[in-house]
C-alpha cells in the first residue's frame, strides 16, 4: 500500500556559540540541512534527519492504488516543522485525500494527523553525516474512516540518518557529490485487530471477523546525487540556473508487516525525480513506481513545494523557538 | 477543503514573492574555478557567494600540498561587491592547491566549503 508522505524534519541551526569571540557581532546560526559542506534537500517520498523549521505546502500525489477494483487516489498534504529547542524540531502534518472508484463519485475527506519528534543526536561535519531519532504519532479517529484512516492511533519510533561522500578519497572525484538519506522505522498500532460482527441475512447468525493491525517496519532511503556539491566544491562544468541547484534523486520507500498473520509482504515505490532548492524554497517532482502488484501497478506522480522558515523569516525562526 | 485551497494559494504567492529574506551563502562561482587546471600563477582567489557576507567572521585560506597556507592572509571583501570575497597569494609554483572558505552570511548563516585547482606547469 502506497503510504500518505509524512515529512518529518530536517536540519536546523545550531547555534555556534564558540565561534564568536566579537561581542559586537549577532551569533552566527548554521542553516537547515547541512552537515559540513553538504546541503541536503528536504526529500519528498522518506523522511530525512534534519531538525528545521520548515514547511511543505503542498506535497501533492496521484496514484492508481489496487483494491477491488483499483481506484485513483489524490493527496494534498501540507506539514509544518518547528525548531523548539536546539537540534530538536515538532512536526505537524495532515493530508486531503480524494479517491475515485471507477463508475462511482470521489470519496473525499482529511487523513489522520500526525504529530512527530525529531532529535538529532549525532553529527559529523567532517564526513558529512547526521543521525537523528524521531517518534510519529498518527493520532486515531482524527481522519474520516471510509478514506482508510484508523480510529486507533499509530506510534512510530524512527532512525535517520544522512551520509554525504564529499569524503572519498580525491580519486573519485565525479563520486563526491553523492549522499545517501534513510530511515528505519517500526509502527506499532495502539490496537491489535479490528473486530467487526456481520449478520448473515439468510440465517439470521453472527458472525465475528477480525482484520489484524500488523506492527509494520517502515524503511526507506533517498539517494541523491547534488549538482550544487558538484559545482561548489568538485567542479565548476560550467552548469547555469536552473541546473546549478538541482539534485537528481531516486526515492525507495517501503513498508513490510511483521506480524499477526500479514508478515513479510514488503510493498513500496522506487521514486526517481529532481529537487530545485533555493535560497528560500525548494520545489521537487518525483514518478512514484510501485514494486509489486500489492503495491499497485500503474506509475503515479508526487511534487512537493517547501519552504525553509528560518531563511523567510530570520527573526522569528533563527533560533530554537524555546531559547531564551 | 476551502480553507486548504486558500493555504495552497498562500504557499505559491509566498514562492512568488520578491526575496525579502536572506539565507546561508553558497558559492556562486570562484577565480580560480573549482575544480580547474591553470598555467599561470593566480594573483589571488576571489570567490563570488549567493549573499552579501560578513566581513568580519569571513575567510578564504589557501594550501599546497604540503598543507602549508599560501595566500598573504589578508581576506576582504570586494568594496563594490559585498557578496564578492577576495585573498591575495604570494607567486606559486606548479602543484595542486586546496581553497578553504568558512563565510557568514549577513543574517549569520554559516556556510563552509573547500575545492581545489591545479597549477600546471
Amino acid at each position: 500500500m502506497y503510504s500518505k508522505d509524512f515529512r518529518s524534519p530536517k536540519l536546523a541551526a545550531h547555534l555556534a556559540a564558540t565561534l564568536i569571540s566579537f561581542a559586537a557581532v549577532p551569533l552566527p546560526a548554521f542553516a537547515h540541512g547541512f552537515a559540513g559542506d553538504r546541503f541536503f534537500p528536504a526529500t519528498i517520498s522518506t523522511d530525512d534527519p534534519f531538525a528545521a523549521s520548515e514547511m511543505s505546502l503542498p506535497t501533492v500525489s496521484a496514484i492508481r492504488l489496487p483494491g477491488m477494483p483499483s481506484f485513483k487516489d489524490i493527496t494534498l498534504s501540507a506539514d509544518l516543522s518547528v525548531l523548539v529547542l536546539p537540534r530538536t524540531a515538532l512536526t505537524i502534518g495532515d493530508a486531503y485525500e480524494i479517491q475515485k472508484p471507477p463508475n462511482q463519485r470521489a470519496i473525499t475527506g482529511f487523513d489522520n494527523t500526525d504529530l512527530n519528534i525529531l532529535y538529532e543526536f549525532f553529527e559529523n561535519d567532517k564526513h558529512e553525516a547526521i543521525t537523528s531519532l524521531g517518534l510519529t504519532w498518527e493520532i486515531g479517529g482524527t481522519g474520516r474512516h471510509s478514506l482508510g484512516a484508523s480510529s486507533f492511533s499509530t506510534l512510530t519510533p524512527t532512525f535517520y540518518f544522512g551520509k554525504g561522500f564529499g569524503d572519498l578519497p580525491d580519486q573519485f572525484p565525479l563520486l563526491r557529490p553523492f549522499a545517501l538519506t534513510g530511515t528505519l522505522g517500526l509502527s506499532i498500532p495502539t490496537r491489535a485487530g479490528n473486530r467487526s460482527v456481520v449478520i448473515d441475512p439468510s440465517t439470521g447468525k453472527e458472525t465475528v471477523s477480525v482484520s489484524p493491525n500488523p506492527d509494520v517496519l517502515g524503511w526507506g532511503f533517498a539517494l541523491q546525487y547534488s549538482l550544487i556539491y558538484l559545482q561548489e566544491h568538485v567542479k565548476d562544468i560550467g552548469l547555469k540556473a536552473p541546473f546549478n541547484h538541482m539534485i537528481p534523486l531516486v526515492e525507495f520507500a517501503m513498508a513490510t508487516p511483521l506480524n499477526r498473520g500479514a508478515g513479510g509482504l514488503t510493498t513500496g515505490t522506487v521514486n526517481p525525480g529532481v529537487i530545485w532548492s533555493g535560497q528560500y524554497f525548494q520545489v521537487g517532482c518525483e514518478a512514484v513506481i510501485p514494486i509489486n502488484h500489492h503495491t499497485g501497478s500503474n506509475v503515479g506522480v508526487i511534487a512537493q513545494l517547501h519552504f525553509y522558515l528560518d531563511d523567510i523569516f530570520p527573526q522569528i525562526f533563527r533560533k530554537p523557538l524555546l531559547t531564551p | 477543503m476551502r480553507l486548504f485551497f486558500r493555504f495552497l494559494i498562500a504557499a505559491f504567492a509566498l514562492a512568488l514573492l520578491p526575496q525579502v529574506g536572506w539565507a546561508h551563502a553558497f558559492l556562486d562561482h570562484a577565480e580560480p574555478a573549482v575544480g580547474s587546471q591553470i598555467h599561470s600563477s593566480p594573483v589571488q582567489v576571489r570567490i563570488w557567494f549567493t549573499e552579501r557576507l560578513e566581513p568580519v567572521l569571513s575567510r578564504i585560506q589557501v594550501f599546497n600540498a604540503a598543507n602549508s597556507e599560501v595566500d598573504k592572509r589578508n581576506v576582504h571583501i570586494d568594496g563594490s561587491n559585498p557578496a564578492l570575497l577576495e585573498v591575495a597569494l604570494s607567486p606559486l609554483p606548479p602543484g595542486k592547491y586546496r581553497v578553504v572558505w568558512r563565510v557568514v552570511s549577513v543574517d549569520t548563516h554559516v556556510t563552509t566549503g573547500d575545492f581545489t585547482f591545479i597549477l600546471a606547469p
